[in-house]
């Protein structure tokens, strides 16, 4: 995004003002929707109409839906009538994450105004640390949610992970015996998503595994990489 | 009609359960006969787990005034959304209805369902009718927070409640009252229930035992003798272990002090899904096994006692899950066996927990969590 920036040649101002956008929404969802009738119990088919977390804005669910389907498909219809909010908040308040890197130190120093390498603004800075976490936050938001691993048994990663709690990236690559091979972390993940999550394949380039696998790995920052430890 | 083939599997958990039993019953030396001719068994059959037999705790050094024995955790959904927390259940209701002798009760440690549906929490009440000998229900978070307990109160009665057997004072508390965090958010109870069920949830609150239960419990204990071993069964541990995961009770101290004035006090929580030992003064504190799934160990905060089971093996869904008995002493203290389906049992005894951990040690793991 940083190097579409320079190319495209648009303002420094322009990122400024997308940043200031960010920092706007960054209230979140404090107040979340209220069921007219509750969905639950019902068990037949049909829809619950429901008032989004805002108080106004109509939605409705299927009578039918399991918890999960129902937080995610409510969690779309709001993200649908306000595209300015901001669903990040929301999943880092829920799922205490790890902060990117402070790469504050970068502003100082430098060789120069004729050395423009090396030169970091503070809205660069800005907006790495929050399109790196926005990456991360995705794949919070996927770890947590049984829906969007596509789980037909309601079962989702953070069941038996916890914070990410023992998927140990920093141990990739390594060789796993019970698949004959030596794997990369996305492959375990994968192994877990077909096994307990019993989901859909995914690709190793699938814009959720890699979601994911930025999760995982930015839980466990500030670990000493140790590749193959059991 | 009488059925000739048993599955590997059957066999497997009767060589095991042969062995187990002999555990309790006999003394070291013909221990270590019975557990030489169960692996032997064990080995013949080509049936030597992931981890193989270990000599477990030495038979204890005194019979137990009797056992009780406990399944937990199995967050049930309905069996058209995921049968194999069903299946898991079954098994473990299968497990302790083969304990010969029987156990005296079965405690049931909390979280029937997964999303405290009533379809959930129904399912889990008809499965657990098939237990034998007489069961004690506890309520877990995931019980709980769609309607607040109305549909648990209305299938197993009370969830603070307390009895009296062969000399023990037990109670059962609701350790898993939370303050309200939805109110104010406006969540819907389906909203709030997915809150609590996430472990790693940071927007619920931490739990409790309340000053109403506090109170509850001042009086239960008020005509009991200093003297008298006192069990209590809680969901979540009655210490503070892990707040970020409500591996906590908030005000695990005041209940300690109400229990401090009794020589022997034995807790027994679910909540944690692994081996997880702990004591505080003359406090100790047992957790067990679930039958759905293991829980890593909490990054921090894990008591010095508790020797942890080796990390579960992700390609075996029922490792490190299992159910357990408890046997009670006449002091009140117990020896914990946490059934390990896939392992050989792990006991936990009194006389480990007395000597602080210098004795009757239990195996160390060689994969600990990290
Ligand atoms: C039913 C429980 C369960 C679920 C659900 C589950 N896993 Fe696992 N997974 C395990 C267990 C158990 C292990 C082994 C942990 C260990 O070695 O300590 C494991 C191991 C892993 C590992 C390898 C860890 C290592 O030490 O090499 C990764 C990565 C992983 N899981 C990712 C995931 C992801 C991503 C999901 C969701 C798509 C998921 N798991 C869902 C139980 C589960």
């Amino acid at each position: 995004m940083c190097v579409d920036f320079v190319r495209t040649g648009a303002g420094k101002g322009a990122v400024a003002a997308v940043l200031a956008a960010f920092a706007l929404a960054g209230a979140g969802c404090e107040e979340r929707s209220a069921l007219k009738r509750p969905a639950h119990g019902a068990g037949g088919g049909g829809e619950t109409e429901v008032i989004l977390c805002d108080g106004s804005t109509p939605g409705a669910v299927a009578a039918a839906a399991t918890g999960q389907v129902l937080a995610d498909s409510l969690m779309d219809q709001w993200k649908r009538a306000h595209p300015e909010r901001d669903w990040v908040e929301v999943e880092k308040e829920q799922h205490e994450l790890k902060p990117p890197a402070d790469n504050s130190a970068l502003l100082k120093g430098g060789q120069g105004p004729e050395h423009p390498y090396g030169r970091v603004t503070k809205q660069e800075l800005l907006l790495w640390a929050r399109e790196t976490e926005k990456f991360v936050v995705e794949g919070s938001r996927i770890f947590h949610s049984a829906e969007l691993l596509g789980s037909t048994v309601a079962v989702s990663c953070d069941m038996c992970h916890p914070h990410a709690a023992n998927t140990h990236p920093e141990t990739y690559p390594k060789y796993q015996t019970q698949l004959g091979r030596a794997v990369l972390l996305r492959d375990m993940i994968e192994w877990c998503i077909e096994n307990p999550v019993r989901g859909a394949h995914l690709s190793g380039d699938d814009p959720r595994m890699r979601a994911l696998e930025a999760y995982i790995i930015a839980q466990r920052s500030g670990t000493v990489m140790v590749y193959g430890k059991h | 009609m009488k059925i000739k083939h048993k599955s590997v599997e059957t066999r497997y958990m009767e060589a095991r359960r042969e062995f187990f039993n002999g555990l309790a019953r006999v003394d070291r030396r013909s221990f270590l006969k019975i557990s030489a001719a169960a692996a032997g068994a064990a080995a013949a059959s080509g049936l030597i787990p992931y981890h193989s037999f270990q000599p477990v705790a030495v038979a204890a050094e005194a019979q137990p005034a009797f056992k009780f024995a406990y399944i937990s955790d199995s967050h049930l959904y309905e069996k058209h959304i995921n049968d194999r927390f069903v299946r898991s259940l079954l098994r473990a209701v299968e497990d302790v209805n083969a304990l010969d002798p029987q156990p005296d009760f079965v405690l049931y440690g909390g979280d029937l369902a997964q999303l405290g549906r009533p379809k959930e929490l129904k399912l889990g009440a008809e499965i657990l009718k098939g237990v034998k000998a007489p069961l004690r229900m506890m309520v877990g978070e995931h019980d709980w927070y769609l309607d607040l307990g109305a549909q648990w109160r209305e299938l197993f009665g009370a969830p603070t409640y307390s009895f009296d057997h062969k000399g023990v004072h037990f109670v059962t508390l609701n350790s898993v009252v939370e303050r309200d965090f939805w109110t104010a958010r406006g969540l819907t109870p389906m909203q709030r229930m997915m809150t609590v069920a996430g472990l790693d949830n940071g927007v619920q609150s931490p739990f409790s035992v309340g000053a109403e239960q506090l109170e509850w419990l001042r009086n239960d204990l008020a005509g009991v003798a200093p003297t008298t071993p006192v069990v209590v069964f809680s969901h979540s541990p009655l210490y503070k272990l892990y707040k970020k995961w409500n591996f906590w009770t908030d005000d695990a101290e005041d209940v300690q002090a109400l229990l401090a004035r009794f020589a022997n006090v034995t807790v027994i929580h679910g909540h944690t899904h692994q081996i997880l030992t702990n004591r505080i003064g003359s406090i100790h504190f047992h957790g067990v096994l679930a039958t759905a799934w293991p829980w890593p160990y909490a990054p921090e905060g894990l008591p010095e006692l508790t020797i942890q089971m080796s990390r579960p093996d992700p390609f075996n869904p029922m490792d490190g899950c299992g159910n357990g008995e408890v046997h009670v002493h006449a002091d009140g203290l117990v020896d914990k066996v946490y059934n390990l389906w896939n392992r050989a049992p792990i006991i936990v005894g009194r006389r480990y927990l007395v000597s602080n951990g210098k004795e009757a040690v239990p195996p160390a793991p060689n994969r600990i969590s990290y």
